[in-house]
């Protein structure tokens, strides 16, 4: 395995870590645009070209910006002064744990993983492109469906609800 | 350890990191950053099998990848709007504290 790779998984790993056990929300969402940086990078390094520039694209370009403005529109910006952890968190981390430890052992221990480096695959953007309209073109149709459908539902959840009586009987 | 298995403990690893912070971080969007971070990790799997796996000319491991992070990024801008629906109504994005349906 490269030392680039090693780097800049440790990289990656590091600023996950970092976005969810910062206190600051603004400072998660900044770690969070390098973890997600560094997982391009890694797609990138193991010769996925198109998948790496798509997380660009979406993860680094749309998703942290959409992460930002709610991050605003919920006036959460400011260091809380409670606890940032939920009351049952130590088991929370205790199953991560146990979760991590049972992949790692199982990883480790497989015979059915194949043992033998393969050649690097040749893969272009025209490749993929082909795949795209000749094999996979419904479940391309079928995504732009999904997408349409996600963001219409997203702009009529996030509408101003008319004046009415929340839970707690005011009138908001 | 062969470069597979070390492209599927960093992905692992970062599989807990993501399911610890879902499960103990108390704000709602952090909750879903977590879950960002462990559709991610599948989507690292998918391309360290795609990478080192046989037949990479049948690209099944890209075509899924390109369809998860299509689906990753409708969930994203739904789960958001949620949240900032979820602020409009409770005032709050503390996950506690949403607790109307609590028997």
């Amino acid at each position: 395995m490269s030392l680039p790779f090693l780097i800049i998984a440790f990289v990656t790993l590091f600023a996950a870590a970092a976005a969810m056990s910062l206190r600051n929300l603004v400072h998660c969402s900044l770690a969070f645009v390098v973890a997600f940086a560094g997982l391009a990078a890694l797609y990138l390094n193991l010769g996925a070209q198109f998948v790496g520039f798509a997380q660009i694209l979406v993860y680094v370009g749309a998703i942290a910006i959409l992460i930002v403005f709610a991050i605003l529109l919920t006036r959460s910006g400011d260091t809380p002064n409670e606890a940032v952890l939920a009351p049952g968190w130590f088991y929370g981390i205790a199953v991560s744990a146990v979760v991590f430890t049972l992949l790692g052992w199982a990883v480790l221990n497989s015979s059915a993983l194949p043992k033998e480096v393969s050649a690097a695959p040749q893969t272009t953007v025209k490749n993929i492109g082909e795949a795209l309209m000749n094999k996979y073109v419904l479940p391309l149709e079928i995504i732009g469906l999904l997408l349409t459908a996600a963001m219409i539902g997203a702009v009529i959840i996030a509408l101003k609800e008319p004046s009415q009586t929340d839970h707690s009987g005011r009138k908001t | 350890m062969t470069p597979l298995q070390i492209c599927l403990l960093v992905s692992a690893l970062l599989f807990a990191i993501g399911f610890a912070g879902a499960v103990t971080r108390r704000h709602a969007i952090l909750a879903l950053v977590g879950i960002e971070l462990m559709l991610n990790a599948a989507n690292l799997n998918f391309i360290a099998f795609w990478r080192y796996g046989a037949h990479p000319e049948a690209l099944t491991g890209v075509m899924f990848v390109i369809f998860s992070i299509a689906i990753a990024a409708a969930e994203a801008a739904v789960g958001l709007a949620l949240v900032i629906a979820i602020y409009r109504h409770y005032k709050t994005s503390n996950l506690d504290e949403v607790k109307d349906l609590k028997g």
